[in-house]
């Protein structure tokens, strides 16, 4: 009965995760196929993996894609880190409505989002472009980075802090040395988190990118109806691939270090 | 007495409307283990948290030999602090913690060395230098959060509960190594507890608050065998605590039975209340004390028993190394020297604390 | 002490600003466009508008279908929670694997992906016809977009549902057993009641997202399926008619507010619990 329910518990998990993966497997198999056609298999190719790094239309895409994750997510990063630091300061009534506001982007569909920026930028008529996304990007960026922060610097000992001073360290000195280094991993994730969202977005992006910016999400949306070019599916591997590799990696480097920690 | 080191001038402080401290008023010498005892929530927290800087008072001053300190940051203070919880820094091994305030104060290389050393060998953690701070035990972080305060010679050493979080027996060694480190560091301890063993065994003085205000200050004796009000008296030490008459100087009544003692000066009939130690109270054979009672219950406490006697409806506690049986008619005497008599509190704020307490 | 508090109030000087400018005044702007005409003038046309037949039948299909992706999600991620805090070695990176990396792979490309497996010449129908049977008419249907929406929205049921069983004191559940409940009664009388509020947020982290998908529904609908999104996103894109665009977000974030309202009620009431 036991052996059972425990082999249930492992064929279901390994079902959801096919289903997770199914697709992104299928997506990189088709960056080896020779035929450009989806539906058959024309044989195993690099081919794609090559004339990617000639296509200068996706290699725009892709450097806008980065560019924008990584600035969104660096200066979410600050500005969220320096919120979470006023907003547990502050009192609770007007706590409560800094942090109602920080979820609107999260709870709000972002259909919505996307369309109230449009509006935004229309008004002020700003041109649209690279710099109109990554306001959008940090935008609905900061929320994840506050959200991710704010629990830890609130559960931070705050006589850590004090220690610091008592000892002689000056406010900012204390801060960077006693403060940072605890809410550091609680920062990287938040950051993480960001700039993963912000490389996966693509509503609100089509809404406030106007003509001629395209990021990743943009382009392969452009092209669906015509069919996505195979060098798409081969740079979406690479990343995809590259971003697994990484992830296993640090898991390895911090799974050994605290192994030798204990 | 020695040199006045701090002088706590009338402080008074409040949180949200609530007094915490109310008009505080303390002298603290140099070379003194004072003790802040009292129960939670009695301010002695607070006053640490003044006299480290980390709060400001509402009103009233801290002197700093002769200097006022009131609005100095922390970080400019000659005092360092123990905390509760020991609040180390886990990111950093156990001499980058010592370390922390010797950099902070551009020392050098070897005396930063010479320190931590030293600081470790008083501390009794030798060789513990590049061990990480979270894989120590209770014990040991917290002497690594005193070896961490020490290092930067402070004046006067501030000790926020720091065995709070111990098991009894590590509870009770610690105590005598905080005795032995302050003899050879000759230094201020001013110590927040409430835990008054703690305060009895390690304090040249004790502090008793509650609710903000001192009630009794003295050395652990004189809190113990003279406490000044029921608070204290209750506070300190297991008491029965009684309403009595003072008929005339020497004189006391305890539910009409008269009984000898030594105090002098609270007038004559007025209502008082009187402290007896249990272990004041000598349990005789039936028709050789001043009171005769019946015993209801007793417990076994290790070094001895605490019985229970019934007296005319009021219960009597004593502690005596030889048991009685329930049941068994007793008499009771007491020392006159062993009556302490004390005040009725004057306002209902004492009134109060006494019923809560 | 107290300069502390004052620098730490100026830390938080930019992301107030910043939350004004691009949270609260575009939001401001989707009302105002929402309730005027093109000239300007005040008007409810643009919200009332939703009662055009096209447009509610839209609303209505947006409705059915993300209500029963959110049930599947639901169904789906419960039982996997509970089997992954069982587990109890269940690592981060293991939740990672499961829920952050498919993320890498752009959502478009993986949602296309399914046009593969569900189409007439796709993986499901391949299989079928090789084994004799007849293909099955899968892409461009409700259940396909139904499968779109649980793909891409099942992280969000996981996430906080996992969190909620995590946290529950397993000595609670031991406590339930010593009380002789059995193992049905402490799921349904201990365990589900005490997850509540992570499935309560679960259910509001799909549903949205799902009813206002436009993505979904043009990629595996074949645009036969229109959804209340799609409407919005062409008032907009194509049309160029902000002011009715604008009157259709209004009429979805009504029922984002009653989302809000629902998530924030059963937070409220679980801290009076709590306390």
């Amino acid at each position: 009965m036991k052996i059972r329910y425990k082999g249930i518990k492992r064929v279901y998990i390994g079902l959801i995760f096919i289903f997770m993966y199914a697709p992104i497997a299928l997506l990189i198999i088709q960056s080896f196929n020779k035929s450009k056609s989806r539906g058959r298999w024309g044989g195993f190719t690099f081919e794609w993996y090559g004339s990617l790094f000639t296509d200068a239309s996706i290699i725009e895409a892709f450097t806008n894609t980065i560019l924008l994750a990584l600035l969104s997510s660096v200066i979410s990063v600050i500005l969220g880190t320096m919120a979470c630091i006023c907003i547990s300061k502050m009192k609770k009534k007007a706590r409560n409505i800094m942090m109602g506001i920080t979820n609107i982007p999260m709870l709000n569909a972002d259909i919505v989002t996307g369309v109230s920026f449009m509006l935004l930028f229309l008004t002020l008529r700003i041109q649209f472009g690279f710099g109109t996304i990554l306001l959008a990007h940090i935008t609905f960026n900061i929320p994840y980075v506050i959200l991710s922060v704010m629990p830890s610097y609130r559960d931070l000992n705050p006589h850590i802090y004090e220690a610091a001073l008592d000892l002689g360290a000056s406010p900012v000195y204390a801060f960077i040395k006693t403060v940072l280094p605890e809410i550091m991993p609680a920062i990287l994730s938040g950051g993480l988190m960001a700039f993963t969202m912000s490389i996966d977005d693509f509503i609100i992006t089509h809404f406030t990118a106007g003509a001629g910016v395209h990021t990743l999400s943009t382009k392969i949306y452009s092209e669906v109806k015509l069919g996505i070019k195979p060098e798409m599916y081969a740079l979406s591997a690479m990343i995809f691939i590259t971003v697994l590799i990484l992830l296993i990696l640090v898991n390895r480097v911090q799974g050994s270090a605290r192994k030798e920690d204990a | 007495m020695k040199n006045e080191l701090i002088h706590l001038n009338h402080i008074s402080k409040s949180y949200g409307g609530k007094a915490v401290l109310d008009d505080l008023d303390l002298v603290i010498h140099e070379n003194e283990f004072v003790t802040l005892l009292g129960p939670s929530g009695c301010g002695k927290t607070t006053t640490l948290r003044i006299l480290a800087g980390f709060e400001t008072p509402d009103n009233g001053s801290v002197i700093f030999e002769g200097k006022d300190i009131t609005n100095l940051p922390p970080n400019k203070r000659q005092l360092n602090t123990v905390f509760q919880n020991y609040a180390l820094f886990t990111h950093m091994d156990v001499a980058s913690n010592i370390a922390f305030g010797l950099k902070i104060k551009k020392k050098d290389k070897s005396y930063i060395e010479d320190k931590i050393h030293y600081a470790l060998k008083l501390v009794g953690l030798e060789g513990f230098e590049r061990r990480s701070v979270r894989n120590l035990s209770g014990g040991q972080q917290q002497r690594v959060a005193i070896a961490r305060a020490i290092v930067n010679e402070p004046r006067v050493l501030l000790l926020d509960e720091p065995l709070g979080a111990l098991d009894l027996k590590l509870r009770q060694d610690m105590q005598y190594e905080l005795i032995r480190m302050k003899n050879e560091l000759s230094i201020t301890f001013i110590y927040v507890t409430h835990d008054q063993q703690e305060a009895l065994t390690m304090s040249d003085t004790i502090v008793v608050m509650n609710q903000g205000y001192i009630q009794q200050m003295g050395t652990p004796e004189s809190i113990y065998n003279e406490p000044e009000n029921a608070f204290v008296a209750d506070f300190i030490g297991d008491s029965n605590l009684f309403p009595g008459i003072f008929i005339k100087d020497e004189l006391v009544t305890i539910d009409d039975v008269p009984f000898p003692c030594t105090d002098t000066g609270f007038g004559t009939n007025r209502p008082v209340d009187i402290v007896i130690r249990p272990e004041d109270v000598k349990l005789v054979k039936k028709g050789e004390g001043t009171v005769s009672g019946v015993v209801t219950d007793v417990i076994f406490k290790g070094v001895h028993y605490e019985m229970c006697v019934d007296v005319k409806g009021r219960e009597w506690v004593a502690h005596s190394t030889r048991p009685r049986q329930v049941d068994e008619e007793v008499d009771i005497n007491v020392h006159p020297y062993n009556i302490q008599v004390m005040n009725k509190p004057e306002s209902e704020d004492e009134e109060a604390v006494r019923e809560n307490g | 002490m107290v300069k502390t508090k004052r620098i730490a109030g100026f830390l938080g000087l930019p992301y107030i600003f910043w939350a004004a400018a691009f949270i609260v005044i575009p939001l401001i702007m989707v009302v105002w466009y929402g309730l005027t005409d093109e000239n300007g003038g005040f008007t409810f046309a643009n919200v009332a508008a939703i009662a055009n037949p096209a447009h509610s039948k839209a609303l209505f299909m947006a409705l059915l279908l993300s209500f029963i992706a959110t049930i599947v999600c639901l169904l789906l991620a419960y039982p996997l929670c509970m089997f992954l805090v069982e587990a109890q070695k269940t690592s981060n990176s293991f939740l990672t694997m499961l829920l952050i990396v498919p993320m890498w792979m752009n959502f478009l490309l993986r949602t296309y992906a399914w046009q593969s497996i569900l189409e007439k010449t796709g993986i499901i129908n391949t299989f079928l016809t090789s084994i004799g049977l007849q293909p099955l008419r899968l892409i461009n249907t409700n259940g396909a977009i139904i499968l779109g929406m649980v793909y891409n929205f099942l992280p969000f049921m996981i996430l906080p549902i996992y969190n909620a069983l995590d946290d529950i004191d397993k000595n609670v559940i031991n406590a339930a057993r010593d009380l002789g409940a059995s193992s049905r009664q402490t799921l349904t009388k201990v365990i589900f009641p005490l997850s509540l509020p992570g499935v309560i947020s679960g259910i509001t982290m799909v549903f949205i997202p799902a009813l206002t998908t436009f993505v979904v529904s043009s990629l595996l609908g074949g645009g036969k399926i229109l959804l209340i999104g799609n409407v919005i996103e062409q008032e907009f894109m194509v049309a160029y008619d902000w002011n009715l665009g604008s009157g259709l977000s209004l009429v979805l974030l009504i029922f984002i507010v009653i989302n809000v309202i629902v998530s924030v009620l059963t937070e409220r009431s679980e801290e009076d619990y709590a306390s």
